[in-house]
């Protein structure tokens, strides 16, 4: 069986973007990148299937400028065996990435095609889907489990309060959650093998897709604050304050 | 189009925040419903102001909608209209990037607000950054934060459409459900939620201090992603990104340090309350009300106070 697993490179977790002063975009200057969290637990399952001898080959594919080189390089580290760049300079919506995801699939034949449930930036969850529904194949999304058993996949996954267990045909879109398994740490002398390893890169524009976007962003800007609190000295004062400021009868 | 969701009993209350944010449009509304043996549902839904129209898909093989065949339904019906929204739940999360695919449409999730003219303002970068985003999709394909937008009444007089539901796809089958056995309201939607850390120290420390107040207020209980992590709590519970975003009229924090991905599952409660022994704690610039108090102490004071009134 071969995975491909799609490889989102989105700010660190830790950090907090801000937009740039004239509200154009967000400001990404000196912002530190890496996989997308949600992805790093699709490599790590798609290596845990390999170990298991459930599947044979694992291709990373991501999208995006050269700079997505190095969470490729992340994937080779951790166990993924072959890495694909398609190169873009544009900024794509989650429909031209499933696109493009397609033609890589065509491409490259997966049984079975990983993503995180969503990105970081975008926070929009919606690649995985819209890939599934572009091959017209089965879906898996936010799954905290998978498990393959005769060409079938056993998958739990979240619903609204609680969760829900399907079982699939393959091929399958699977898109993880932060719960299906705990990403391995990169060994050093892993990444410096990854380093030496080629990646294959194709032209976004060869591939003979439409990457235009009709969502325009036409500005950015922080939330609203929220008004600032104060500081009760007891229960006492509390229920005082939340019934005669707030109105909540407690 | 709206489309609607329910557990064969009832339709979701945010269902009726969605019709809320459909009205920006002042369009004519039909909400979609599929599902196996719904009639008594839909005769309700059929009274819910602004409804123009219910289209309902009743089969055996809708009970559990898989992803696949709901998709296959909205998109076919879904050509014919300018909009096609949802409330922003794990439901219409796994339906509807598949059904704008279908129609080869963007699609804008968790939208805050609906200008008009087809601009909408979202979230990203983890709450960090709003973003103002202008479709020129033919058709607006979005789910919307339920708890920006008000929710509808029961005034109105929809018409029934029976349709008949397409042959399954047979792509997946749907095995089984666990939803958490709870007598307190569900997460989503509670008016009053407490919320408890790692501070809580164990999994029996954490449902004694919490359980006693959450009772007398009727409210749901929450964790933090940290006290799931270490055993405290079941997962169904977490309230963050990585788990259910809530908004309840008041919001209780007991030893929540304040991690950025649990203040994106609750910032948007009108009332926070935090109650934390250290005063640097990061929950309390986000909260209302603060206070630095021993929670073993402070949580139970509460309780008992709380029943006084």
């Amino acid at each position: 069986m071969k995975i491909l697993v799609a490889i989102k490179r989105v700010q660190d977790y830790n950090i907090k973007v801000q937009p740039k002063s004239d509200g154009s975009d967000v400001d990404m200057e000196g912002v530190k990148m890496g996989v997308n969290p949600f992805d790093e637990n699709a490599i790590e399952e798609a290596i845990r299937l390999k170990e298991k001898g459930v599947a044979s080959e694992i291709v990373g594919v991501s999208i995006g400028s050269s700079l997505n080189q190095d969470v490729l390089r992340q994937g080779l580290a951790m166990g993924v065996d072959k890495a694909i760049l398609v190169e873009t300079d544009k900024v794509l919506q989650p429909l031209a990435i499933a696109k493009l995801l397609k033609k890589v699939v065509e491409k490259e034949k997966p049984d079975l095609i990983l993503l995180g449930k969503l990105a970081l930036d975008s926070d929009a969850g919606q690649t995985g889907q819209m890939l599934a529904g572009l091959l017209n194949c089965s879906q898996g999304t936010f799954a905290s489990s998978i498990e393959i058993k005769d060409s079938e996949v056993f998958i739990t996954r979240e619903i609204d309060g609680g969760t829900e267990s399907i079982v699939t045909k393959l091929p399958v879109v699977l898109t993880a959650d932060l719960r299906l398994n705990e990403p391995r740490f990169v060994k050093l002398p892993n990444l410096m093998m990854a380093r030496k390893k080629s990646i294959e890169t194709i032209k976004a524009d060869d591939l003979g897709v439409d990457i235009s976007s009709k969502l325009k962003t036409i500005s950015v800007s922080e939330p609203p604050p929220r008004k600032e609190g104060i500081k009760v000295k007891d229960i006492k004062e509390l229920l005082q304050k939340l019934n005669d400021i707030e109105g909540i009868k407690i | 189009m709206i489309l609607a969701e329910h557990d064969g009993k009832k339709l979701n209350d945010v269902v009726f925040n969605a019709i809320g944010a459909a009205e920006i449009w002042g369009g004519s509304i039909d909400l979609l419903i599929i599902g196996k043996g719904i009639d008594e549902l839909v005769n309700h839904a059929s009274k819910i102001d602004s409804v123009n129209k219910i289209i309902k898909f009743d089969a055996p093989h809708l009970e559990h909608p898989l992803a696949e065949d709901a998709a296959n339904i909205i998109s076919e019906i879904g050509q014919d209209y300018r909009v096609i929204l949802a409330p922003h739940t794990w439901f219409s999360r796994n339906i509807l990037p598949r059904v704008a695919a279908l129609l080869d449409v963007s699609m804008i999730s968790d939208v805050l607000k609906i200008n008009g003219d087809n601009t909408y303002i979202r979230s990203t970068y983890a709450g960090n950054v709003h973003a103002t985003i202008k479709s020129d999709e033919p058709i607006q394909v979005l789910t919307v934060h339920s708890s920006k937008f008000k929710a509808v009444g029961l005034n109105g007089n929809a018409l029934i459409v029976d349709s008949k539901a397409p042959e399954p796809l047979n792509l997946s089958r749907w095995e089984k459900e666990r939803k958490i056995e709870s007598d307190r309201p569900p997460l989503i939607n509670a008016k009053v939620v407490i919320s408890g850390g790692r501070s809580l120290g164990s999994a029996e420390k954490f449902n004694e201090v919490l359980a006693p107040l959450a009772d007398k207020l009727e409210a749901a209980i929450g964790a933090t992603r940290a006290a799931v992590d270490a055993g405290y709590a079941p997962n169904e519970i977490q309230v963050g990104q990585t788990g259910v975003v809530v908004a309840p009229d008041l919001y209780i924090a007991i030893g929540v340090s304040g991690a950025n991905q649990h203040i994106y599952g609750m910032k948007d409660s009108r009332v926070v309350v935090a109650i934390n022994n250290d005063p640097d704690a990061t929950i309390f610039q986000f909260a209302d009300y603060g206070l630095v108090a021993d929670l073993f102490e402070a949580v139970p004071e509460m309780a008992t106070l709380v029943s006084k009134t």
